[in-house]
């Protein structure tokens, strides 16, 4: 495994990938999985702590779990770079196909985060959202920086 | 990748047979040692695009070749429309036209010492790098489509580059056939404030100075001597071309069934070329080379700018300006027969021979430069385009000394202080918001680029020029 969270339980862990690198969550539902695997991304991004001093909101659309996965990541790339903010917060709740989540954060503070990468976007490559036989959910992929 | 599991066709061509669904061989330039150090990943991954629809004579990976998504990074595959081949957006990637630029600066390494530290300061200053940087121009929404549509010529037009630059970036600086329309708003707004900015990850800008000459003639002809030095820039469309990417990606995976295409990875996401999504992508895919242009001719003037502050009678010159992220129609003869090919390039730089009728004229003896970035510490090369580059990877040859190790262990082995300081001892001087940015982008992270350029050069797919070596590096 590679780096993660210092909790007993990591909610969360990067994986190495040739040039880019992979994010994963892991939570009791597939929704905490989810926030868990932005919450990997943002930690990609910084090491910093992030102040939820706004919320935005976002909604995805998806076939299945793993292209909703890439979504949700990829909005958060998305709101990432039009708003020039990092978030830290992440609340996921997923009815069927469609994803409704909200992003606490705050804007970059390049000499406070001390962004190490901006991730391009989220790919289909090692992606797998699954339960686990312990009923644990995971949800990752390889990020695009 | 075990190179007894290849069958070995001479020192620096490995092929793997087609089987199951292949449709031609994959073929890997490089000698045993780096097919040795490659990820058993690109074999699998260039055997994937061996299989797509319309791939014409071989699925190729260069000497630099890694794991990527979907194709390898250094996989080239041509396909042809009229054999029902396909565009794909995961062949072209998320940074659509990433590219090199060099240009020539008419100084040489003992002018700039005296003020080495202060251009590092005054470029790391005013060129726009990392997360959460914006740059000086926001583009309206009419002028966002003439961006779009123009490319570097645009910007010229503008006043942030110079008329004399055009002729030296493919395509005259202006990739034709592009359409706005087919750009999404997402993909606008991601751009409006992202004009010439540099980004992060492997991306930068370095003062370099000739280090070493191969080839006397060419390297004349490029206007390059020992110890002159040069500005590089490497950076591609973005926000605009991430979000292209992501959007296609997703949608052409999604049709692929219905368009009869069996996909063995989701990345490989693509299209038939003549079908309503492929034409729809394609003109997506060169607006956003013209993003690409367009900002690298803007980070071209920016340095200028700075430079002339140092010294008020530079006269700066693109050498030239090639991307290594794109999809582009050339006609290649294959098999006795002219074909009209869509050649994907993923980490791989196109590399025109001598003689090709799209160089400028004033190169079309030596061949088109193939600039090949390498890694903070060991320097950059610049070759040519070989009399062989065509036969033996449609035109194409490697674009960098590509990553030994990921971003993770390369994180876990060295400090980016450490690496900031020892560089500097070597006399390069980094400047980056973010010293992990730097621990991730350590030399020693990276194949040694001189053993990638010689073995592109032996498997004629480029010849070597120069070696340049960094006196200063922006990383985003």
């Amino acid at each position: 495994m590679a780096s993660a969270n210092s909790m007993a339980a990591a909610a969360w862990e990067h994986f190495p990938h040739d040039a880019d690198l992979g994010v994963r969550g892991f939570g009791e539902t597939v929704e905490a999985a989810f926030e868990n695997a932005a919450r990997a991304l943002t930690a990609a991004v910084t090491e910093a702590d992030v102040v939820s001093r706004e919320t935005i909101e976002v909604t995805c659309d998806a076939p299945d779990l793993e292209y909703l996965l890439v979504d949700w990541l990829n909005a958060v790339i998305y709101e990432m770079a039009v708003r020039g903010m990092v978030f830290g917060r992440f609340s996921v709740r997923i009815r069927g196909s469609r994803l409704t989540g909200q992003l606490g954060g705050e804007p970059v503070d390049v000499a406070r985060h001390a962004p190490a990468c901006e991730p391009k976007g989220a790919t289909y490559t090692a992606l797998r959202v699954a339960q686990g036989a312990d009923g644990r959910w995971s949800a990752g992929c390889v990020v695009d920086v | 990748m075990d190179p007894t599991a290849l069958t070995r066709i001479d020192d620096m061509t490995w092929q793997v047979e087609p089987s199951g669904a292949m449709r031609v061989p994959a073929i890997i330039y490089g000698d045993e040692e780096l097919i040795r150090g490659m990820d058993d990943k690109v074999h699998l991954q260039a055997c994937n695009v061996a299989t797509l629809p319309g791939i014409v004579r071989a699925s190729y990976v260069m000497p630099d070749g890694h794991w990527g998504y979907g194709f390898p990074i250094g996989g080239v595959a041509a396909f042809d429309p009229a054999d029902g081949g396909v565009i794909s957006a995961g062949g072209v990637g998320f940074d659509i036209s990433c590219g090199v630029r060099t240009m020539r600066t008419g100084l040489s390494v003992k002018d700039i010492l005296p003020v080495q530290t202060s251009i590092a300061d005054s470029l790391f200053t005013q060129i726009p790098a990392g997360v959460g940087s914006t740059g000086a121009i926001t583009l309206d929404a009419p002028e966002m489509d003439q961006m779009l549509r123009g490319g570097a010529r645009w910007a010229v037009d503008r006043g942030w580059g110079e008329a004399r630059d055009l002729p030296r970036i493919e395509e005259g600086g202006r990739m034709p056939d592009a359409r706005p329309d087919c750009v999404s708003e997402q993909a606008v707004k991601r751009q409006r404030r992202e004009m010439g900015t540099l980004g992060s990850g492997n991306h930068y800008l370095e003062v370099q100075a000739v280090a070493e000459i191969f080839d006397a003639a060419a390297a004349a002809a490029f206007g390059l001597a020992e110890d002159d030095v040069v500005v590089t820039i490497h950076c591609g469309s973005r926000g605009l071309g991430h979000q292209i990417g992501s959007e296609f990606l997703k949608e052409m995976a999604l049709a692929a069934p219905a368009a009869g295409i069996v996909l063995p990875d989701r990345e490989l996401a693509c299209a038939p070329i003549r079908s309503e999504l492929g034409e729809r992508y394609l003109g997506a895919m060169r607006a956003a080379i013209n993003c690409a242009l367009a900002n690298r001719e803007i980070l071209g003037h920016i340095a200028r700018r700075v430079m002339r502050h140092f010294f008020p009678d530079i006269d700066m010159e693109v050498l030239f300006d090639v991307s290594h992220n794109t999809c582009k129609v050339e006609a290649h003869v294959v098999d006795g027969r002219r074909r009209d090919l869509f050649v994907h390039r993923k980490g791989a730089t196109r590399s025109l021979g001598p003689g090709h009728p799209s160089l400028p004229p004033d190169l079309r003896a030596i061949g088109q430069p193939v600039l090949i970035g390498g890694s903070m510490g060991t320097g950059s090369y610049i070759m040519a385009g070989s009399e062989t580059s065509e036969a033996r990877a449609f035109a194409s040859a490697c674009h960098g000394a590509g990553r030994a190790m990921s971003r993770h262990a390369a994180l876990k082995r060295w400090s980016g202080r450490k690496v900031v300081d020892d560089l500097a001892g070597q006399g390069i001087l980094i400047r980056s918001p973010s010293t992990r940015g730097v621990a991730e982008e350590a030399p020693g992270a990276y194949k040694d680029v001189g053993r990638v350029v010689a073995a592109a050069e032996w498997a004629g797919l480029a010849r070597r020029v120069v070696r340049l070596r960094p006196l200063v590096c922006i990383k985003g």
